[in-house]
């Protein structure tokens, strides 16, 4: 758990969430046992890892692969498997 | 004189809903439901309200469908009774958990097994701990001062808690009882429009109910359900002031009944205690002082006004209408023993379990408990701490 969260009095009841799309603050990426390393060199900006993955975590800019957003990638493998020419490797996390 | 009208308690809590109005009714519309939810329905097929009244397939979609309604700001009610109530069970914690003023009269009966649908308290004794408001009525009017008090008790923004309205089961649900209502009109100004602050359907104001809530944030929401129980504690005395003062009527967490003088008190929830006040006049002509507290609101308990209310006793009976299985006695017993462990006055304390599964508890009953608390203050000890009333 990370530190400096709200405590009781200030946030609002009952769990609602009041602002839209802060699923982006909740960190996912910290319980990943592998990592997926994208080779750039051999990536052909297909798109089919963003397309696939299920956290949103594949970067992309002006139709290109930029990075990994490892705040958020699962390490669930999903990207390697569906990469046409093989170029996402899954690192094991030390 | 004031308009009067013979109603069954069953059918006053419909009356009260009747006048409330709320925009919502979810319920189940068969056994073990009750003739709550048949009266009402009746309004709804007459266009007496304007309610939208959603029949649901189980006790557990009539909780679901009030969270949904709640949720989009709808003042929302429904009605319960034993066992309906236990299939409600997940969902009424997600009720109040989320923070949603559903209020919901419920019937009290035994849960099975064995089946049986008579009185007794333990189907809302079991969701003592789930957060919810509960009043406890000793008859029809009290069913219907107490229904007509809860939306503004269960909206108010620094409580936000549902609330359950208890009866007992056949003895006020069924039995017809002169009821002397408040005019629809005040009714509607003293209840006011329902104005959550947000909904789940304001667009402008997105908003989520029910997320996931892990390790991280889910105590910090559990400790803010405790502060909001004890808001309702510091504010519903608010509330009790502006029923006083819109019907004339004085309202209280608890009732005290020939208490002042008394040596020694039964302390009892709903309908036995009307029994109580007729074996205290009987043994007030005797020149026994005896009396009767009557906790009118059990969450939140009110431990101070208990606590103050039974200081100058000699001795004292609480009698439970569900069982714990403890072997500490029941639940109300519990909490007045817990209430009074920091307190300087140590009352002998001793309880009864009686009526389980709609068991009569006649006059004699009662009196043979104001008898062995007679022996109690004479002997200094009790005997036995938790004893069954009524029982072969
Ligand atoms: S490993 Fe899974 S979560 Fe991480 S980037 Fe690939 S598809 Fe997304
Ligand atoms: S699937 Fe492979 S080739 Fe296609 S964009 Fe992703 S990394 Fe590049």
């Amino acid at each position: 758990m990370s530190d400096n969260k709200n405590g009781w009095k200030d946030i609002p009841i009952g769990g609602m969430i009041k602002k839209a799309g802060n699923a982006f603050e909740y960190k996912t990426g910290d319980w990943r046992v592998y990592r997926p390393v994208i080779d750039r060199e051999k990536c052909i900006d297909c798109l089919l890892c963003w397309i696939h993955c299920p956290d949103s975590a594949i970067k992309v800019e002006d139709a290109k692969i930029v990075e990994v957003d490892y705040d958020h990638c699962k390490g669930c493998g999903i990207c390697a498997e569906v990469c046409p020419v093989n170029c996402i490797k899954m690192e094991k996390e030390n | 004189m004031a308009n009067r009208i013979a109603l069954t308690g069953d059918q006053t809590a419909a009356y009260a809903m009747k006048q409330i109005e709320p925009d919502v009714v979810a319920a189940y519309p068969i056994t073990p439901q009750t003739e709550i939810v048949m009266s009402f329905s009746q309004y709804v097929a007459d266009g007496e309200v304007k309610t939208e009244m959603i029949p649901v397939e189980s006790e557990h979609s009539a909780m679901s469908a009030c969270v949904g309604s709640a949720a989009a700001g709808a003042r929302t009610m429904t009605a319960t009774s034993a066992n309906g109530l236990a299939l409600m069970w997940e969902i009424v914690y997600i009720a109040s958990s989320t923070r949603l003023p559903i209020v919901m009269p419920v019937v009290n009966r035994a849960l099975s097994a064995p089946i049986n649908i008579h009185c007794d308290h333990s189907d809302t004794m079991g969701t003592r701990d789930s957060g919810w408001i509960q009043f406890y009525c000793e008859n029809a009017q009290e069913v219907y001062e107490n229904l007509i008090i809860a939306p503004r008790i269960a909206e108010h923004p620094d409580i936000l808690l549902p609330v359950m309205v208890c009866q007992d089961g056949f003895i006020t649900s069924h039995a017809v009882e002169a009821l002397e209502p408040f005019d629809d009109k005040d009714v509607k100004e003293f209840i006011g429009e329902y104005k959550p602050e947000q909904t789940l359907l304001d667009i402008n104001k997105p908003l989520t109910y029910g997320p996931l809530d892990l390790q991280d944030y889910y105590f910090e929401h559990k400790r803010q359900q405790s502060e909001a129980m004890l808001n309702a504690k510091n504010k519903i005395p608010e509330v009790f002031d502006e029923f006083e003062k819109k019907f004339g009527k004085k309202f209280d967490f608890v009732e005290r009944y020939k208490l002042d003088d008394a040596d020694i008190a039964v302390v009892v929830l709903s309908s036995t205690a009307g029994n109580v006040k007729v074996v205290i006049d009987q043994l007030r002509d005797k020149g026994i002082k005896a009396g009767l507290l009557k906790p009118k609101i059990f969450r939140p308990f009110p431990d101070d006004e208990i606590i103050e209310a039974l200081s100058g006793l000699k001795a004292v009976a609480v009698m439970d209408r569900s069982e714990s299985f403890s072997n500490q006695g029941g639940p109300l017993f519990n909490e007045i023993r817990s209430a009074f462990y920091e307190s300087d006055k140590k009352i002998p304390i001793v309880n009864y379990i009686f009526g389980l599964g709609g068991r009569d508890i006649d006059l004699e009953m009662i009196e043979s408990v104001y008898n062995d608390l007679m022996k109690i203050v004479e002997a200094g000890k009790i005997n036995k701490k938790v004893n069954y009333l009524g029982v072969r």
